[in-house]
């Protein structure tokens, strides 16, 4: 199993040095970094020793080395927009799209597996039905319209949910909360709904088709013949055999999660950092799109990572095979 | 002449495809709806009452008409009017031909990239192989607008912000292009790897043929079956990737604006209550969308032997 860790270590840093690569050629091809820090008037001679003093002449090798060693440590450099370290801005925005995420995933989470359950267990009961059409729409709405239409309906007709930003906020030192006040709870509740209805949906319906597959396998017969009471068999043999891929496609759907927290942001004018990426993109902020881009990567890599640990919690027959390497 | 043709067309008819198109209802009204999108998309010049880019023909005195069945609605602008005075109908027509257009080109060029690698990573194998696939996993772990996000913010950087508008449509498809192709590579490259062990290969190769004739015109033919499905199913993504890119403000400029450019003007009238301006072009999407959609499910299921 340590091996299977430390191999999947490794090819989470080479992910990393990849998209490094790419944040690093952004800098690199996409525009003179001179041009973005000296006038146009500057002499050449001088703009050449700002190319010196900064290291621009350095060959590629170590201009990356150097990149990294940067990144490791927090240091990305000034957002060419705000004149601000691009750690301290993203970092201001940082809170916001946690909080977000989080909430939607839990949303996402424990209705989906509950939707997916009940779906599984009942498939010809009316509100199956109900579910899987619903989500049917909701695969097939793209995200910045389910925002539009649950704007339309709670903020602007119903009037009863504010339709933008995040409300009031508590500070804890850097971090700011939503969470303690009702501006900023009743604000979450429709940017989190749109953010996590398609992951729902998603997994809900396979929730939904690994149940139907298990229930019809030998063993959960066996144990009816046993006696076992429903709720034994649903939740102790059914549901937990399903969870290696709901396991996986949920990992996944949380990076998802946060990328799709872009459109969401937007829509919402939530300030979080999906809004300032968006910003950065308009206004070619090459140094907040890099950071923002090895964030991201930061950030899928740790959670394929935890997925690959969780597979070993949740089903034992990987532990055994630990010695082939996984699976 | 006509007999062939009509022999043809009883062919098609009758074949297993047809058949699972004909006994599916739901089918088949996605099959016509699409159909008559793409209709209206082709001759939206004609068929359009007004012309939505001509500025001449629009009188701001006729904004933000409500649609016809509204008492205030004036059934010349079936669909109501956005707050310029454009006819909303006129302005969906042209939008769902942008749309369409750009979706097909950025599948179609998403699928001569990802072909193309994936034939030569399959069939070239070793270190060739290693870094397109590896360089498909890395794309992988990034959802497809995330990297057409980055591809358009690059972009803007290399033309620079001012000559931006003129390029956008290419920049777009481009863009969603290279979000796409690795799906492509993945599945050619995989049946690849079958179809050179077989025989017909072989015999080509025994030939002297070259091994771009090879892959071209004996592997490629092929292997075009899942290609098409996934094209079918990306075609939808690809509509929502432009409508969203467009709705963010990063697609295509307001002076052609796509269906995901009007909802976002839309979206500014929403708070006053002018909801047509938005759920207008929103319906037109979904329904495009969601037809897409069904005819790629059947499509992938027809296809597949294992369900038949």
């Amino acid at each position: 199993m340590l091996a299977f860790i430390i191999r999947r270590l490794f090819q989470g840093i080479i992910v990393m040095l990849a998209v490094g690569l790419v944040a690093f050629s952004l800098f690199n091809f996409v525009g003179d970094p001179i041009n973005s820090l000296v006038g146009i008037d500057t002499p050449l001679d001088e703009r050449e020793k700002l190319r010196e003093q900064l290291g621009l002449n350095d060959p590629f090798p170590i201009q990356f080395g150097r990149f990294v060693l940067n990144g490791v440590q927090g240091n990305f450099g000034l957002s060419y927009r705000m004149s601000e370290p691009v750690m301290r801005v993203i970092g201001s925005r940082l809170p916001a799209t946690v909080e977000l995420s989080l909430v939607a995933a839990i949303i996402a989470l424990v209705l989906g597996v509950g939707m997916g359950v009940f779906t599984g267990l009942y498939p010809r009961a009316a509100l199956s039905r109900i579910f899987l059409t619903v989500s049917l729409i909701g695969v097939s709405l793209p995200t910045f319209l389910t925002g539009i239409l649950l704007i339309l309906v709670f903020a602007v007709w119903l009037g009863v949910l504010p339709s933008f930003g995040r409300g009031d906020v508590v500070s804890f030192g850097a971090w700011t909360s939503g969470f303690f006040t009702s501006t900023g709870l009743r604000a979450l509740i429709l940017p989190a709904v749109t953010l996590g209805l398609f992951q729902l949906t998603l997994i809900m319906r396979l929730v939904r088709s690994e149940m139907l597959e298990v229930m019809r396998t030998d063993y959960i017969k066996f144990a009816r013949a046993r006696g076992l009471t429903d709720r034994a068999i649903n939740f102790g043999h059914a549901l937990k055999n399903t969870l290696v891929p709901v396991i996986t496609i949920t990992g996944l759907q949380l990076g998802a999660i946060i990328a799709f927290s872009i459109i969401t942001e937007t829509v919402f004018s939530w300030p979080g950092m999906g809004q300032l990426f968006i910003q950065s993109v308009q206004s070619v902020d090459i140094p907040v799109m890099a950071t923002y881009l090895v964030l991201i990567a930061l950030f899928f890599v740790v959670i394929n990572l935890c997925v690959d640990l969780l597979y070993y919690a949740v089903d034992p027959r990987l532990r055994f095979d630990g010695s082939k390497g996984g699976h | 002449m006509t007999s062939r043709v009509g022999a043809t067309l009883h062919k098609i008819w009758d074949s297993d495809v047809a058949y699972s198109f004909r006994r599916s209802p739901v089918v088949v009204v996605a099959g016509v709806t699409t159909l008559l999108l793409f209709l209206i998309a082709i001759f939206a010049p004609l068929i359009s009452p007004f012309d939505p880019l001509d500025l001449a023909t629009i009188d701001l005195t006729n904004g933000l008409l409500p649609p016809a069945w509204h008492p205030d609605g004036n059934p010349e602008f079936v669909l109501g009017t956005d707050e310029q005075g454009r006819d909303m109908l006129s302005a969906i027509f042209y939008g769902l031909r942008l749309s369409l257009f750009v979706g097909f080109v950025s599948v179609l060029f998403a699928m001569a990239l990802g072909i193309t690698l994936g034939l030569i990573s399959g069939y070239a194998g070793g270190s060739v192989d290693a870094v397109i696939m590896r360089a498909a996993d890395v794309q992988l772990t990034f959802p497809a607008i995330l990297v057409a996000l980055l591809i358009n913010g690059i972009a803007r950087g290399i033309i620079g912000n001012e000559r931006f508008d003129e390029l956008a449509i290419i920049v777009v498809i481009l863009a969603i292009g290279l979000s796409f192709w690795v799906q492509y590579a993945r599945t050619v490259r995989g049946s690849v790897l079958v179809e050179k062990n077989k025989e017909y290969v072989q015999a080509a190769k025994v030939i002297g043929l070259h091994p771009l004739l090879i892959l071209f015109r004996h592997i490629l033919p092929n292997v075009m079956g899942p290609v098409l499905v996934i094209a079918t199913i990306n075609l939808a993504l690809a509509i929502i990737t432009e409508a969203t890119l467009s709705f963010l403000g990063v697609g295509l400029p307001a002076t052609t604006p796509s269906l995901g450019r009007l909802i976002e003007e839309g979206n500014r009238m929403l708070q006053e209550g002018k909801w047509w301006i938005a759920i207008m072009p929103s319906i037109a999407l979904v329904i495009l969308v969601l037809s897409v959609n069904l005819l790629g499910d059947w499509l992938r299921d027809a296809l597949n032997p294992k369900l038949r």
